[in-house]
């Protein structure tokens, strides 16, 4: 493996990954049901409302009713994917997921766009920067934050066939796509670079940027061993433990909040098993504001540069 | 009418249970148990269609039934027992440790009859809805029932619920509301009024019926009329009236026995008003 081979040429937004794999799994499997909040066409399930109208139910802006109908419906052996923002499918509905979906244990995709800081202009009452954390807290629910188009797609083709409920995080930019498309395992780490002084850990579109921060610190002489973690909950420990006990320092990148996501359940992982130092980069408590999703990246410390920086910290601190 | 007899004479048995479980553990909720045992007799033993030897989650074929307030689960666990859905012996495990008759219905403990975790309010209405789709989509021609409380009328998801149900034309779900204008801290009309309950399900596009919920002929008959008017393009609300605490008179006229068990001696005194029928667990 090697970091030359990742020169996507090809944007596209991994909401879109989702809506063209609902539409396929429409196609395949009669059980797929569609429920979105008056967003569909943000949420990309037109092509699936257009072609499965039966199957598709525009609940309006009630998502706790679309939780609950989701739920409902899951009794009837249907297969739901509900769609709306990543802020209104977690934090406003959170009492609904508890009872109905996950303390329940039902079948139900909880599928999320727009999260985090590159949600952009609208600005902070919509960039969820907690939801992972509320979501994985919850027992029974799987949690996965796929990294671009091509993952979002295979994650979204997997989970139909998972029984369970599951929060599916993506996002609303073109993003550059570099993933698999078709090989995905649920709660399985994806290893993009083999290397042996630091261990960068990423989810999400960081992982991007996680890419970028690698050639990088390998043009500057530092080895990377660089990790996708696409599943966050269950955390695939063994991918991690096989690398820090290698590398002896860890960096996680992710675009939440610094507390309750990847970057505490990693330290988690390593702590109980072989503690090792450990840098976050993550937002750092805060709401965001409106910008271009570039620039908020960069404001809040999560740009490629904040990646290298740290990665250049923990492998001093593990010298020191 | 012998049956309608029937069913007196097993919900005299229900009440017993209800305030046995309560008292076995001190805690549960027996006010508004008491006042829904007519209408849950009336359901399992007359008008639900079901397979009491061979529960299964997706109740294929068969009628579902959803309890939104899940506090009064002892006069649910209680008529399920008394309809065969497991052991009555059971009831006395009733909010124990390790025990499948949790304080609140859950799916978590496998006890069958129960499909949806419910407790927290407000929830139920939006299940039975997706419930309720689920068999139209599955061409399943059986009904979806649920039970609301007045009080929980006061959440939001409720009414969400309410404008996509006739939205969405579910007229195979016979929906019911507990009316006994109580809740915890003192009558719905004082905490929160609900105004014309009428005029609110109607206006949101329901079909709506009333009964006396304490009245087993008419409970029975109007559940009869809801059925007949289901497919008819809207959902069905009742409006039923209950007494908090029906069957034991000092238990009736107040809200302080929503969630408070008697002790020994309320127990036997309230006993003393219920006719052992068929035999306590």
């Amino acid at each position: 493996m090697s970091l030359d081979q990742f020169n996507p040429t090809e944007k596209k937004d991994t909401r879109s990954g989702f809506g063209d794999a609902l539409h396929e799994l429409g196609k395949e499997d009669d059980r797929v049901v569609g429920l979105c909040a008056d967003l569909t066409g943000s949420l990309k399930m037109n092509a699936f409302a257009n072609d499965f109208p039966d199957r598709f139910f525009q609940t309006g802006v009630a998502e706790a009713n679309m939780m609950g109908m989701a739920a409902g419906m899951t009794i009837g052996n249907k297969i739901p994917f509900t769609g709306t923002f990543a802020n209104f499918s977690t934090g406003r509905v959170y009492d609904q997921i508890r009872q109905s979906i996950a303390y329940s244990n039902k079948n139900v995709k909880i599928c999320a766009s727009h999260a985090g800081l590159t949600l952009g202009e609208d600005g902070a009452t919509h960039q969820i920067l907690e939801d992972v954390g509320l979501m994985r807290m919850l027992p029974n629910m799987t949690v996965i934050n796929p990294c671009d188009y091509n993952q979002t797609f295979a994650a979204t083709k997997a989970i139909k066939d998972f029984d369970g409920p599951v929060y599916l995080r993506f996002g609303r930019p073109k993003w550059p796509i570099f993933a698999s498309k078709t090989e995905f395992e649920i709660g399985k780490a994806w290893k993009i670079n083999d290397g042996s002084d630091v261990t960068i850990i990423a989810t999400g579109h960081m992982v991007w940027y996680s890419i970028l921060a690698a050639k990088e610190l390998e043009a500057s002489g530092i080895s990377v061993d660089l990790i996708n973690i696409h599943t966050i909950k269950p955390i695939d420990e063994e991918a991690i433990l096989n690398s820090v006990s290698k590398t002896g320092c860890l960096v996680t990148a992710e675009e939440h909040n610094r507390f309750g996501g990847l970057g505490e359940i990693v330290a988690q992982v390593c702590a109980t098993n072989h503690p090792v130092p450990q840098e976050f980069v993550a937002v750092n408590d805060q709401f965001g504001e409106s910008g271009k999703p570039e620039d908020l990246l960069k404001k809040y410390g999560l740009d490629v540069e904040d990646i290298v920086r740290a990665s250049k910290k923990v492998t001093n601190r593990k010298l020191s | 009418m012998a049956e309608i007899n029937q069913l007196k004479s097993v919900a005299s048995q229900v009440r017993r249970d209800i305030l046995r479980m309560v008292h076995s553990f001190s805690s549960g909720h027996p006010g508004g148990s008491l006042g829904c045992t007519d209408y849950f007799v009336a359901m399992y033993q007359e008008i639900l269609r079901y397979d009491s030897n061979n529960f299964t989650m997706d109740g294929k074929g068969e009628d579902l039934f959803f309890l939104s307030n899940g506090h009064i689960s002892p006069v649910w666990y209680s008529t399920l027992a008394r309809s065969g859905f497991f052991e009555v012996s059971e009831l006395s495990t009733f909010r124990a440790i390790d025990s499948r008759l949790q304080g609140h219905p859950t799916t978590a403990e496998g006890l069958p009859g129960v499909r949806m975790a419910s407790g927290s309010l407000g929830q139920g209405l939006s299940v039975a809805i997706g419930a309720a789709l689920a068999k139209k989509l599955n061409g399943d021609d059986k009904l979806v029932f649920s039970l609301h409380g007045d009080g929980e009328l006061q959440e939001g998801q409720i009414w969400e619920a309410a404008i996509s149900g006739a939205h969405l034309k579910v007229d195979n779900l016979i929906s019911a509301i507990d009316y006994n204008n109580r809740q915890i801290d003192g009558d719905v009309s004082d905490v929160m009024s609900l105004g014309d309950l009428r005029a609110k399900w109607e206006a949101f596009g329901w079909m709506v019926l009333k009964m006396d919920g304490n009245n087993m002929d008419e409970v029975v008959s109007v559940l009869r009329t809801a059925i007949d008017n289901t497919g008819a393009g809207k959902p069905i609300m009742i409006i039923m009236k209950t007494e908090m605490g029906q069957g034991v008179d000092f238990m009736m006229g107040t809200h302080k026995w929503h969630g408070v068990a008697p002790n020994d001696e309320q127990l036997a005194q309230a006993l003393g008003q219920l006719e052992e029928t068929i035999g306590d667990y």
